[in-house]
């Protein structure tokens, strides 16, 4: 092949990616400025900003502080258990790591949703908790799990929790511990060594971590409509609710690009304070 | 034997008077695994003393170093600093840094916050860091690099950088794993001399630990030799190299050609060998050997004369079997009559006789020592030169 066709190569995926991504994405912010019909299906194209301005409703910005809420917390226990999960298998032998990488692989082996089911069992009244709970003499009545936050935020954890670990570790098992050895021979404790050097040095894997757990975690609504029953709105529900139930395509393409542009705006914020420049495997 | 070792180590402690050596290791037993790297080294170190580690890979010697820095627990024996047991004192409670074989710098600082990390763990005094980094990277010829990142250096450099940082701490004493095997050979001598000269200067303890027989020579006040978890000898860099105590210790400094044979003749210091391809005369250094005694001697190869024919008694006969200049010298292959191979070292290139020729190979007495055979006592036969398992493992668990 003549060097100067090198980009035939990679023309393809730039066309999937103008044609898939950009496309339909331009098109959103079209339709968010758009009106909705006031019967029927469909929308009409003449411009208005009363889709945004529907937004300010106190009923939706509770919507999207909910998601955000749920999205910090859901990415501050991922990293509360990740990391240390992450740091120790970095460390295990590697027969030790090939093992738990496979336990970790194992669950995307089912569809999510049906894993999502499986929580649900797990956490009904008469399901696996409510009985070691009682079988235990712990409480008397069954507890109230399900259609909870707190049943909400463990089924977000558990989605996610796999994309912090493998982040953390991926950096982890980078680690020149010989570096620790340095700093412990320069007189550093165990602890001080720890947060000097290799807390220091996985930063990047935890970021990263961070930011896969995080963006995902505004967009998935349907563990928040499976476990939290209809007490949690998220944006992500609420879109998918006025794509479908309630018609209003213009509304949705508003929320749509809203949460986007949010979503962005956190991340650029959050690289500014961090100043990584190279998060491991995103961006 | 054990309990006479004890009771004078016991005396020494009753002894106040006398000043412990700066650092002592007694006894040091280690194995990982199934592995038995160290089996009982001892070793004593005095303040101001540049002492070399040497050994092929997989001898223990980095198992050694890494043991008196606190950074592996040894099974049996103590390390003492200054007659203090270190025993469960981690290497931050211990007053000795290590220079590592890849450096170790800290990639996410800087020079100076690398050089200043020792000083500002222990708190000391911003002003103070400023003022020791600063001499101490001009002792190491860095000035100006306070800012740079370890990534943008070269090799020698970072090298320095390593240096500086341990050294930055004024510790009692300074391990330095084969600091400069990284480095190629020009730069390596260049740095021989420097760190030499900062040793002499600063008057610090430096325990070097290296494969490199000339570098041991070149360096040391005194060179421990370790073979196979052992220390085959100890002594200044003079004693090791004209008195062997081994045929190990003369083929691994200045690779000695070991001759074995029969003690023909013993008179005081002075013998004469018996071997299969003539006799040749050796000095016993102060052991006692008996006649008909089957011994073991080293004589090396700058030390042998060629000759064409036999002029006088002693002298053994061979074939000259190559010939190859190497290092400024030339070196002549002879096989002796029972097929084993002599080494001879001479200056310059110009040698008359060709390969396929009969010699006859002579030396002064003085020239040929007697050492403990390779199957004495304390020997493992045929463990010697074999990079063992032992530096596998270690890489394995970084």
């Amino acid at each position: 092949m003549r060097k100067d066709r090198w980009w035939l190569c990679v023309a393809p995926l730039y066309v999937f990616t103008l044609l898939f991504v950009l496309g339909p994405a331009l098109y959103m912010v079209a339709v968010s400025f758009a009106t909705n019909r006031d019967s029927g299906y469909g929308f009409q194209w003449s411009f208005t900003l009363e889709n945004f301005r529907r937004m300010l409703d106190p009923v939706y910005l509770q919507c999207f502080y909910q998601s955000f809420q749920l999205a910090f917390t859901t990415t501050a226990v991922a990293v509360l258990i990740g990391y240390p999960f992450g740091y120790f298998m970095g460390r295990l032998s590697p027969r030790g790591r090939k093992i738990l990488l496979f336990l970790i692989m194992v669950p995307f082996w089912t569809s999510s949703l049906i894993r999502l089911y499986g929580w649900l069992i797990i956490l009904q009244a008469r399901g696996i908790v409510n009985q070691a709970l009682m079988g235990l003499g712990l409480v008397k009545e069954p507890l109230k799990i399900l259609y909870s936050y707190p049943a909400v935020l463990t089924g977000m954890v558990y989605a996610l929790l796999p994309f912090m670990m493998l982040a953390v570790y991926s950096s982890v098992e980078k680690m020149d511990w010989s570096l620790v050895e340095a700093a412990r021979d320069l007189g550093a404790s165990p602890a001080k060594a720890f947060f000097t050097i290799t807390f220091r040095l996985t930063l990047p894997g935890l970021l990263s971590g961070i930011i896969l757990t995080f963006v995902p975690s505004m967009g998935l609504f349907f563990i928040a409509d499976i476990l939290g029953g209809n007490k949690i709105v998220l944006v992500g529900s609420l879109i998918q609710d006025q794509l479908t139930r309630g018609s209003n395509w213009p509304f949705a393409a508003a929320l749509a690009l809203v949460l986007t542009v949010m979503t962005s705006l956190m991340i650029a914020l959050y690289r500014r304070i961090t100043h990584v420049r190279d998060l491991e495997g995103v961006f | 034997m054990n309990q006479i070792q004890q009771e004078t180590s016991q005396e020494k402690e009753l002894n106040k008077e006398e000043k412990p050596a700066l650092l002592e290791l007694r006894q040091i037993e280690k194995r990982f695994g199934d592995t038995r790297v160290l089996k009982g080294i001892d070793l004593t170190v005095e303040e101001g003393e540049f002492v070399t580690l040497l050994g092929s890979s997989g001898c223990g010697k980095t198992t050694t170093l890494r043991i008196i820095a606190g950074l592996e627990e040894p099974d049996r024996g103590q390390v003492l600093l200054e007659g203090v047991d270190m025993g469960g004192q981690g290497p931050e409670k211990r007053n000795v840094n290590t220079v590592f074989q890849n450096y170790a710098l800290f990639p996410h600082m800087n020079v100076f916050q690398n050089i200043a990390y020792g000083l500002k763990i222990r708190k000391v005094d911003k002003e103070e860091i400023r003022r020791r980094v600063t001499e101490i990277l001009a002792l190491v010829q860095l000035e100006g690099f306070e800012k740079r990142m370890p990534s943008q250096m070269s090799g020698g450099q970072r090298q320095r950088v390593a240096i500086a940082r341990a050294l930055v701490n004024n510790p009692r004493v300074l391990l330095l794993d084969e600091p400069l095997g990284a480095l190629d050979l020009q730069l390596r001598r260049q740095m021989q001399t420097e760190l030499k000269r900062l040793q002499k200067k600063l008057g610090i303890t430096f325990i070097y630990i290296t494969h490199d027989q000339e570098e041991a020579i070149n360096m040391s006040d005194k060179i421990v030799v370790i073979r196979d978890g052992l220390v085959e000898q100890a002594g200044t860099p003079s004693q090791i190299y004209d008195d062997p105590r081994t045929s190990y210790v003369a083929r691994f400094v200045g690779s000695a050609n070991i001759l074995t044979g029969t003690a023909l003749r013993v008179r005081g210091q002075e013998g004469i060998l018996e071997h299969a391809s003539g006799q040749a005369g050796f000095r016993t250094g102060a052991r006692p050997v008996k006649e008909g005694e089957t011994i073991t001697v080293a004589v090396r190869g700058e030390t042998i004369r060629i000759w064409p024919e036999k002029h006088q008694p002693q002298g053994l006969a061979g074939v000259i079997t190559e010939k190859s200049f190497v290092g400024g010298m030339l070196r002549i292959a002879v096989a002796l009559g029972d097929g084993t191979e002599v080494t001879v070292s001479r200056h310059g290139i110009n040698f008359d006789y060709d390969a396929g020729q009969q010699v006859w190979l002579e030396w002064d007495p003085s020239a040929a020592v007697l050492v403990d055979r390779e199957d004495g006592p304390g020997n493992v036969p045929g463990s010697g030169d074999r990079p063992g398992p032992v530096l596998a493992d270690r890489e394995d668990r970084r």
